[in-house]
């Protein structure tokens, strides 16, 4: 967890002195963490398509994806171009195994009803506002750029959100009590997201990335504040689920992979 | 083939249009940043999408290279620059009379400077020019545009949203 000291930094604090190559690769590492996030999420929003409880909503969940989908693609790009092993975007999404997929567990969940869909989407959301809010100051210029572009994007992720969570919580008994229920659902994951380790924790000395465990007090923060305001409650968890940056997922993972990688695999190289 | 200049690509690059929203080109909109020839009339273009996953960059990028390659420029890049992020604000002024014009509400009011939160103000009806209007959806028919609708003369109608 969080609390514990993080290998890189030196006795006295300051981070220690990586080679170009080491800190090449942690970079790319990185970028792959964040890049695994945005692709997962956006493929589960894709499975919206055509399904949503209203044709505007279906747009929305549609262009959200979208957004999503292209944050992934400049970071798995990235990821594959610093890291120095050549690979492409399309490398890094479809021919990766599930046990080298770095995402947080909350994304890969499946999207259950409407309601699990907008509690995640509220606290993903409110999650990468906060990350790329900061990163927008971090010294990799393309990581940097990335953020600055996606900031502006997450911000209307998190407002849809919201709106829902507060029309929900705050409607019928029946909306209220699925919202409820929807949040009881995510909210376990949600310490993940603040998990550093020790390659991020290297970054972070170096001005490169944000530290998770600094994201925790905003984001939990905006969430409190949404919840009370829709009339529900915090759910009151005693056991959080985490591995995703280790590679350990829910089964979820697998079935989301082999649907998403399925055409690549059987007709690799297949442009259209 | 006579020296090549900045001036003459660019005349050409800039009138691309937008293929989500035709009736601007991609100078209009901001898309088109920078234009580079070198002494040996290598061309570099710099584009930038609009939002991150924005699907019209590649046949941005086709028809830039299809232009110059029907005056004889074949020896042409496009890049994407990420930095600094769009904005609404890069719309030109003709592009939002062009907008208006069109049926489509331009951006009102500025990306917030510094920060994501974006100002909207009143959005005006392209239809009729009330401002007695309400938002249907912020997810419109592509990335960069809202549904709306006016309470005066009952139309919907799409509004760039501020980024
Ligand atoms: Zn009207």
């Amino acid at each position: 967890m969080i609390g514990s000291k993080p290998a890189e930094l030196s006795p006295s604090g300051q981070a220690i002195t990586w080679s170009d190559s080491d800190k090449s690769v942690a970079v790319g590492a990185y970028a792959l963490r964040l890049g695994d996030d945005a692709l997962v999420l956006a493929h589960r929003m894709a499975e919206w398509i055509a399904s949503a409880p209203e044709l505007e909503e279906d747009v929305a969940l549609a262009n959200i994806g979208l957004d999503l989908l292209g944050q992934a693609r400049m970071l798995l790009t990235y990821a594959g171009e610093v890291d120095g092993t050549g690979r492409s975007e399309d490398d890094l999404a479809y021919f990766r195994d599930e046990r080298e997929f770095v995402n947080c567990q909350l994304v890969e969940l499946p999207n259950g009803d409407f309601a699990v869909t907008m509690a995640r989407m509220l606290v993903f959301a409110a999650y990468q506002y906060e990350l790329y809010d900061r990163l927008c100051s971090s010294s990799d210029e393309t990581l940097a750029a990335v953020a600055a572009k996606a900031v502006k994007e997450v911000a209307y992720h998190r407002d849809h959100a919201t709106r829902w969570v507060l029309r929900l919580g705050d409607g019928t008994a029946e909306s209220q009590q699925r919202m409820q229920a929807a949040l009881d659902v995510v909210w376990p994951y949600v310490s993940e997201l603040f998990e550093g380790n020790e390659l991020v924790h290297g970054l972070v000395g170096g001005g490169i990335a944000v530290d998770p465990a600094e994201l925790r007090d905003p984001t939990t923060d905006y969430l409190t504040t949404v919840i009370e305001q829709a009339t529900l409650t915090v759910p009151d968890t005693s056991v959080w689920h985490t591995g995703g940056r280790r590679g350990i997922h829910t089964e979820a993972l697998g079935y989301l992979l082999a649907e998403m990688q399925h055409l690549a695999r059987t007709h690799p190289g297949a442009p259209w | 083939m006579s020296a090549v200049t900045v001036e003459a690509v660019r005349a050409i690059v800039a009138a691309v249009p937008d293929p989500e929203l035709p009736v601007l080109t991609i100078d209009d909109l901001g898309v088109l940043r920078e234009v580079r020839v070198d002494d040996d009339g290598h061309v570099e273009v710099d584009i930038t999408p609009t939002y991150s996953g924005c699907p019209a960059m590649d046949a941005i990028r086709a028809d830039v290279e299809r232009r110059l390659g029907d005056v004889g420029m074949a020896d042409v890049v496009v890049r994407l620059v990420l930095a600094p992020a769009w904005s609404t604000d890069e719309i030109s002024e003709s592009g939002r009379r062009k907008l208006l014009h069109f049926g489509i509400a331009p951006p009102t009011g500025r990306a917030a400077v510094g920060g994501p939160v974006a100002l909207t103000l009143a959005v005006r009806c392209p239809q009729c020019g009330s401002s007695d209007t309400r938002e249907l959806s912020r997810f419109g028919s592509t990335a960069c545009k809202a549904l709306w609708a006016c309470n005066a003369c009952q139309e919907p109608f799409d509004a760039v949203k501020v980024l």
